[in-house]
């Protein structure tokens, strides 16, 4: 099982949801988030005095997913949520010890 | 009349003093005249908007602006701020602006006496407009108290977010005395040194805005700069709250400036139109501004412009045609934007939150401008009688003399205030921010 997360941008939420309900992914965890990395964040101009702002909103999806499909998430989530430009975002792809749905017990694959 | 009404917003001294010795004589045979009722209302109307503009208006403008550990305390301060001045204006405030009592010589181009605490005022007393009308003398007494509760709170834009409440209760009324009421004499008093010269401010331009704006350059520089300021980010903690505050001070200014026809008449209608047109100017040009600065066009920018564009009408608001002061409003957004972008940083002083960078430049702007907009021949209502020239040289020396008197009162008021108790908090105070330090309370909790 693998663990992953990407972060992307908020208006890529929709397409990438349905993108990755179409392969079979049952659910994810979605957060706004702020953060930075080359992109560098935005300036905000108050009566000429600049403030840089470092963080810039993005939306972190998080994906538990079955070794058969984790790849296949990955490609889909880079498809997908790509405009080519600065600030797109990164996926990170973590191993996944175990998952355990709490109404049922159940562990592992069954459980995603 | 017309002559009579463009000498300024309120020559109720002048036609009162020209009125009284006639009422003497013809006391036997005419009876006394009485408020038209319709002129009353909307003198009542008018003043109650520009208290709309204090409360609510100027707090939620000023308080947005603000980090939000020092909304409570730039909202609280500008209230107990006009309270105070309501009070002294009924004390010896009116009395010293408008007094019954015209002096001889010198003093009366400054101040007037008599009417201390209102002595012999009552509900059929009147007082004079531009025309053969009047209105009920405490009507006028009050639409005047506005002016004077505002002007005071205007000042504490430039000195927001470090200067103790003690402080400024100290200072208010001390300012109003040596600063206020006399520079309200002078400008619309009929025996007023600017009033007898000639110069035009219809709604305030000098007497509140310039007023307002250098006295709180003065205060900004004898409270020295807030911890941090500039190099820690202090932005606006919320422009909604500003953006709301100026609608609220756009509304009221129409009391400000059409009221200050002091009768619902032609010239209340122009001063009317005029405020629409010059602030919708001054907004967009402001945003326009900038963008051509490599910029976006920005929501404190919309508000910022339309400030300058209501600050440079208001000496003009029935003193120019409306496509005169949509020029204006052009303009004072173009030299205050300029203002508040560039030279407050060349100069490096700390005014908060432009007191002096949009009151005093925008104000500076439409006085002299005042001059210009004036002339029929840009369809201003002026009988052409006074040239150009003339016109101006009389609107800069009103200028020159409100900045130097507002400069050096508020120089002696502000020292005073720091040799007795102080003007500034405590770094400690700074640092936790006003409300919780000042008043016990946060505005969001």
């Amino acid at each position: 099982m693998k663990f992953i997360i990407a972060i992307i941008k908020p208006f890529k939420l929709d397409e990438v949801r349905e993108a990755l309900g179409a392969i079979g992914v049952a659910g994810m965890t979605v957060s706004e988030v702020k953060g930075f990395g080359r992109q560098k964040g935005q300036t905000e101009i108050y009566r000429g005095a600049e403030y840089s702002t470092n963080m810039l909103p993005k939306v972190k999806l998080e994906i538990a997913a079955g070794d058969d499909i984790a790849e296949q998430v990955v490609e889909t989530i880079k498809n997908v949520a790509s405009t080519e430009a600065i600030g797109d975002g990164k996926i990170f792809v973590l191993d996944l010890a175990d998952a355990t749905r709490i109404r049922t017990g159940e562990t592992g694959d069954t459980a995603l | 009349m017309i002559r009579k009404f463009t000498g300024g917003a309120v020559a109720f001294g002048a036609s009162l003093a020209a009125a009284t010795p006639v009422w003497a004589q013809e006391a036997v045979e005419a009876a006394k005249p009485v408020a038209n009722p319709g002129n009353n209302a909307w003198m009542m109307t008018a003043t109650v908007l520009v208290l709309l503009m204090i409360i609510p208006g100027l707090t939620l403008f000023y308080g947005g602006l603000t980090r939000s550990k020092n909304m409570l305390s730039t909202m609280t301060q500008i209230g107990a701020t006009a309270c105070l001045a309501m009070l002294v204006w009924v004390m010896w405030g009116f009395s010293l602006a408008f007094g019954a009592t015209s002096y001889e010589g010198m003093l009366g181009n400054f101040i007037s006496g008599g009417s201390y605490f209102l002595s012999g005022m009552t509900a059929e007393t009147t007082a004079a407009t531009f025309t053969d009308e009047v209105i009920s003398e405490y009507v006028f007494v009050s639409f005047q108290m506005t002016f004077a509760a505002i002007t005071a709170a205007l000042i504490l834009g430039a000195t927001a977010e470090r200067m103790k409440f003690s402080a400024v209760m100290m200072f208010v009324p001390i300012w109003l005395t040596i600063v206020y009421f006399p520079i309200a004499h002078m400008v619309w008093a009929g025996d007023g040194l600017l009033f007898k010269a000639g110069a035009l401010d219809f709604a305030g331009g000098t007497v509140v805005h310039i007023n307002a704006g250098v006295s709180g350059l003065v205060l900004a520089y004898l409270l020295g700069k807030r911890r941090g300021y500039p190099s820690e980010p202090m932005p606006p903690h919320s422009m909604t709250l500003t953006m709301v505050g100026t609608g609220l001070l756009w509304v009221g200014w129409f009391g400000f400036n059409a009221g200050s026809a002091l009768e619902a008449d032609g010239f209340a209608g122009l001063a009317m139109i005029n405020t629409f047109v010059a602030t919708a100017a001054g907004a967009l040009t402001w945003m326009v501004i900038e963008k051509l600065a490599g910029h976006k066009g920005s929501a404190l920018g919309f508000c910022s412009g339309v400030i300058a564009g209501l600050v440079a009408v208001t000496p003009a608001a029935g003193n120019s045609g409306p496509f005169g002061a949509i020029l204006l409003g052009i303009l004072s957004s173009i030299v205050c934007y300029f203002a508040v972008a560039k030279l407050k940083a060349k100069f490096g002083y700390d005014d908060s939150l432009d007191a002096f960078g949009i009151h005093g430049v925008g104000g500076i702007v439409g006085a002299i401008g005042t001059g210009i907009v004036y002339q029929p021949f840009l369809g201003g209502p002026g009988d052409g009688s006074t040239a150009l020239g003339a016109q101006l040289w009389v609107q800069t020396e009103g200028v020159l003399v409100t900045i130097a008197w507002a400069g050096i009162g508020t120089l002696i008021a502000g020292l005073i205030v720091k040799t007795i108790i102080g003007l500034r908090v405590s770094e400690e105070v700074e640092v936790d921010g006003l409300d919780i330090s000042e008043h016990g309370e946060r505005a969001y909790n």
